[in-house]
């Protein structure tokens, strides 16, 4: 790898350590992580598809309450450093390692998010002294520990042989690295049952059950069930008794005079096409 | 003239307020601790509002940042309603409105359920999901870069604008808005992105799921041409996607009765392992 590399890479490695915590510019999503890492290490290909299925797997790794996820960030830079740099594993193999990763990310995370719980208690006693530069100074520097949590792991990473990591993975027996690869195939749906468990309730599973049919049946795309979904939302939401509760007590005809005004805000909107 | 006098004396946050609040508000997590959670972020989030109205005076200041220290946990991008609450709360305060600490940690305390009862839903059991599902797909077709790209960009344009304009909302509508967080469209908005959600979950269930069991049930030779029948095929015959549905429904189970997802993980590739081992998966 050179240096050049290493540096883009470790600048990509910090900024996921970061964003996985605050979770919001999504960069430490295993599609966006694993694809910049590609781009610092010159395998954009195959950063995206590995990035595409880890996607799937962390689908459901979401930050709710207190509870803490399994660590994006550490999973999809290091097994991406693994597939798109030197070792030049394959894609199957990225993902085995990438699971470990997580759960030794999210070990880290919890040590350094108990950590900060001392950091807080630090910044009580700047704001007692009115010291909003020193709030600052804190924040900024608890979330450069949230990057670094990231980023020397994945430096340790680069400088460990690439030949030393291929042969530590021809040292597993077949029946594990092809087991893994077959669950690999069907890990993701502990990822769907966290995001169903999450929304489910009885006014909402018939959709689930209409969205598995079609699915498993016809041959739609994505794009197409997107529309169908956001369709049946509206047409729900529009229909449910629950929420037309007043327009039912108040006078039929005012209801009516709405909906009529509303088709022909359509159909203007139609002619002007 | 007594009048004019206190309308110019009036203190008033600025746009360039408003700007620098929703750029902090982006790092709201950065000091995520277990303690209070959000707090520190909250406050960093706040500092701006705070700067302009108690400027000056050390003690107030004090006062301020301590108010915005306290227990904050919702959905990241809701921190923009209760900031933008927050924000006129504090400003009728500093022009000498008697709002006092309880009231204003009452209205995030009351705020804060409420809204991650909204937002969680609705940006990570809908929005994020169904983004992100629609990229990963992009990518596993062979679009390259373009995946993480339309990822990136449709998540940040919703986030950003969401936060822009909750941020505006709280501060213009104030207190106004606690009262309407009952309200149908907010219920209607969650029920919509729910059913949005668990749609696109229940089409990826089977679309996304790979398994096969390549086991040989039954063989039979019709004039001389011998047709296989696969353990794989029989399901395929009940229902294609029958066994990832069975395999949803037990994570589902397990996470109701409290075991980690990390262990369910692992329950995976045990049962990869297991069942390529004695031949049942391929």
């Amino acid at each position: 790898m050179s240096a050049i590399s290493v540096i883009l890479l470790l600048i990509v490695a910090f900024l996921a350590g970061v964003d996985v915590v605050l979770d919001e510019w999504e960069l430490a999503q295993p599609l966006i992580a694993c694809t910049l890492v590609g781009l610092a290490l010159g395998d954009v290909q195959s950063g995206v598809l590995l990035g595409g299925q880890l996607q799937l797997i962390a689908i459901g790794w979401m930050n709710i309450g207190s509870a803490i996820p399994p660590d994006a960030a550490l999973a999809s830079i290091v097994s991406a450093v693994l597939v798109c740099g030197p070792a030049n594993l394959s894609v199957s193999n990225g993902i085995a390692i990438a699971i470990p990763l997580a759960i030794a990310g999210q070990v880290l995370n919890i040590f350094v998010r108990s950590l900060i719980v001392l950091m807080a208690h630090v910044v009580d006693s700047r704001a007692a002294k009115a010291d909003i530069k020193g709030i600052d100074g804190i924040h900024y520097l608890d979330m450069v520990i949230q990057g670094l949590r990231i980023a020397i792991p994945t430096y340790i990473v680069t400088i460990v042989s690439p030949q030393a990591v291929q042969s530590a993975l021809n040292a597993i027996p077949e029946v594990i690295t092809k087991g893994l690869s077959i669950a690999g195939g069907f890990v993701v749906v502990v990822g769907f049952a966290m995001v169903i468990n999450m929304m489910a309730n009885n006014e909402v599973w018939p959709f689930f059950f209409i969205g598995f049919v079609l699915a498993a049946i016809t041959k739609l795309n994505l794009i197409a069930f997107g529309i169908l979904g956001l369709c049946l939302a509206l047409i729900y939401v529009k229909l449910s008794p629950r929420f037309n509760a007043q327009t039912a007590v108040v006078s039929g005809a005012t209801g009516d005079e709405e909906s009529n005004s509303g088709a022909d805000d359509i159909d203007r909107a139609l002619d002007e096409l | 003239m007594a009048e004019n006098q206190a309308a110019t004396n009036r203190k008033k946050l600025t746009k360039s307020d408003m700007v620098k609040t929703f750029w902090r508000s982006g790092f709201l997590q950065g000091s995520w601790n277990y303690e209070r959670v959000q707090n520190v972020g909250f406050c960093f989030q706040m500092i701006p509002a705070i700067k302009r109205l108690y400027k000056d005076d050390d003690a107030e200041t004090a006062a301020a940042l301590k108010r915005h220290l306290t227990f904050m946990q919702t959905t990241p991008i809701m921190t923009s309603l209760i900031g933008g609450i927050s924000m006129a709360m504090e400003e009728e305060r500093a022009n000498g409105k008697a709002i006092d600490d309880a009231t204003i940690a009452s209205v995030k305390v009351g705020t804060m359920g409420p809204l991650a009862g909204v937002g969680d839903p609705i940006f990570w059991g809908t929005a994020r999901p169904v983004i992100a599902s629609f990229a990963a797909s992009l990518a596993l077709s062979g679009s390259g870069i373009l995946a993480p790209i339309v990822f990136f960009v449709a998540w940040n344009a919703m986030r950003l604008a969401a936060r822009w304009y909750l941020q505006k909302i709280g501060y213009e509508q104030g207190t106004n808005i606690v009262a309407n967080l009952g309200g149908s469209l907010i219920q209607k908005l969650t029920t919509g992105a729910s059913i949005l959600g668990m749609f696109i979950m229940g089409v990826l269930v089977p679309r996304w799921t790979t398994i096969n069991f390549p086991l040989v049930i039954s063989k039979a030779t019709v004039n001389g041409k011998t047709t296989t029948m696969t353990l794989q095929g029989i399901f395929d015959q009940l229902l294609p996607g029958i066994i990832p549905l069975l395999l949803t429904f037990m994570c589902i189970w397990l996470l109701r009765k409290k075991i980690n997802a990390i262990w369910l993980i692992f329950l995976m590739f045990a049962i990869g392992i297991f069942g390529f081992w004695i031949g049942l998966l391929g």
